[in-house]
């Protein structure tokens, strides 16, 4: 067996092409996530129940499904339900952007539940509402204090992209699979795929653990 | 909005019936030995991790890394289209076509190694949250260092650790949906024939769906009867664990 790195070269605008898609998707679902959790991880500590319980079931149903079958889910759903065909890339953000709400609510809830009820209080008592407190007090401090979870679920997101394959969007695990297919070089195009998600998630995982000694959380 | 025409009863119409049951069938098979192997791995890595022999720490902690920083579904086709490419042309072929079920097996191995790496970082938390003192103890009453953490530090650890490792063994069987991207016949791969030949996915796709949330279940219910059994004295236990 001998390697022939060219492979890479010569087909490197098409991995690259692949690696933005899978750049664009996880930025979408991370911003996407990020924002239906922060609304989902409040409604989970809501005091009205028709909130409550909702968010919860979301939440646990959410945690239960393997993330392939959200995807092929959402693939058959979106469409029946806007009446037309959408592209594999609009259906995979909108799954995604579930999926992942889930489990950005459950860090959100953590972060919001570490902050001393005194703070929401002290806000009350000064005159803002509950959205003004929970948009200028709350939810800063709790991501804040969250970061080091939040990067981790970012980088969760990151590889989780890869998953959009199944339904056929060209990221950057299937660009290199159609590579792959023509060439038949699969030990140097896995390799590398392997190599550039190595080097992203690792440095990503670094600045996590930075964070986490100079703020001396837990 | 919705024109679509539900039909339920291809569910368990013949064969496609069938196809799901034998899905969940491979699917939990798949599950439980890549649980198993994960698990063994796991606390063999996750030992290593806090030794004090450092070319073995240095190996655990590469490890880890390595197996928790590429994708599972990026590290399933290595070892499913790479690893066979580097063997000599007339074993590749022996390697695909006469090894039975060649995908189980290398699910099997590329899913425990991947939540090997996962398992270890639990026992390591689980290790280190068990007091110094304990392995004091153990040593000032003779015990040797292999033996305070065969016989106390580790069953301490692995009952200590039982709830995340809870969650691992969902994350496993989660995981094992990925074995349809290179050909197994577990439950997703089902729920995606039955789509390819009947149109109706989101029938098939929401059975799968009811399929994870059982498993799921029994799962948790399980895992709570076991730390229940296994309880540390004294020590507070997860609230419903005991209901």
């Amino acid at each position: 067996m001998n390697f022939e790195w060219q492979v890479i070269s010569n087909n490197f605008f098409f991995l690259m092409g692949g690696l933005v898609t899978t750049f664009e998707l996880a930025l979408i679902a991370i911003a996407g996530g990020l924002t239906l959790g922060i609304l989902v991880g409040m409604g989970r500590l809501s005091k009205f129940k028709f909130i409550y319980y909702p968010a919860t079931l979301f939440v646990n149903l959410m945690r239960t499904q393997p993330l392939i079958l959200v995807i092929f889910w959402f693939y058959f759903l979106v469409p029946l339900i806007i009446g037309r065909p959408i592209g594999g890339f609009t259906s995979a953000v909108i799954a995604f952007t579930i999926f992942e709400a889930s489990y950005f609510a459950e860090i959100i809830r953590a972060g919001i539940q570490s902050i001393s009820k005194g703070q929401m209080e002290a806000a009350y008592s000064s005159g803002f509402t509950y959205w003004q407190a929970m948009r200028y007090f709350i939810i800063p401090q709790a991501l804040k204090n969250m970061m080091p979870s939040l990067i981790t679920q970012a980088v969760v997101v990151f590889q989780d992209t890869s998953l959009a394959y199944v339904i056929g969007l060209r990221e950057f695990l299937r660009s290199a699979n159609i590579v792959d297919a023509r060439e038949m070089r699969s030990v140097e195009l896995y390799l590398f795929v392997g190599l550039v998600y190595f080097i992203v998630c690792f440095s990503m995982s670094r600045i996590c653990k930075k964070l986490e000694l100079k703020k001396g959380y837990a | 909005m919705l024109n679509y025409d539900f039909k339920w009863s291809i569910l368990w119409t013949d064969p496609y019936g069938g196809w799901i049951l034998e899905g969940v069938a491979t699917t939990i098979k798949l599950g439980v030995l890549c649980c198993i192997f994960s698990m063994l791995l796991g606390i063999v890595i996750g030992t290593l991790r806090i030794t004090q022999f450092k070319p073995l720490r240095i190996f655990a902690e590469a490890y880890t890394e390595f197996f928790r920083d590429i994708p599972l579904l990026v590290q399933l086709f290595f070892w499913y289209f790479a690893v066979p490419s580097l063997l000599p042309e007339n074993m590749r072929t022996w390697v695909y076509q006469e090894i039975p079920d060649f995908e189980f097996w290398i699910v099997v191995v590329g899913l425990s190694l991947y939540s090997s790496s996962r398992v270890a970082e639990q026992i390591r938390a689980g290790i280190n949250s068990i007091s110094p003192d304990q392995f004091n103890a153990a040593l000032s009453t003779g015990f040797s260092h292999y033996q305070a953490y065969r016989y106390i530090i580790i069953p301490l650890a692995i009952r200590l650790v039982i709830p995340p490792l809870t969650t691992e063994i969902l994350t496993i069987f989660k995981n094992t949906a990925l074995a349809m991207t290179v050909g197994v016949l577990e439950t997703t791969f089902m729920s995606q024939q039955v789509e390819a030949y009947t149109f109706h996915g989101l029938e098939a796709t929401t059975a799968a769906c009811l399929i994870y949330m059982i498993i799921t279940l029994i799962v948790v219910g399980a895992m709570g009867r076991i730390e229940k059994r296994l309880a540390v004295p004294g020590l507070i236990i997860r609230k419903g664990a005991n209901s």
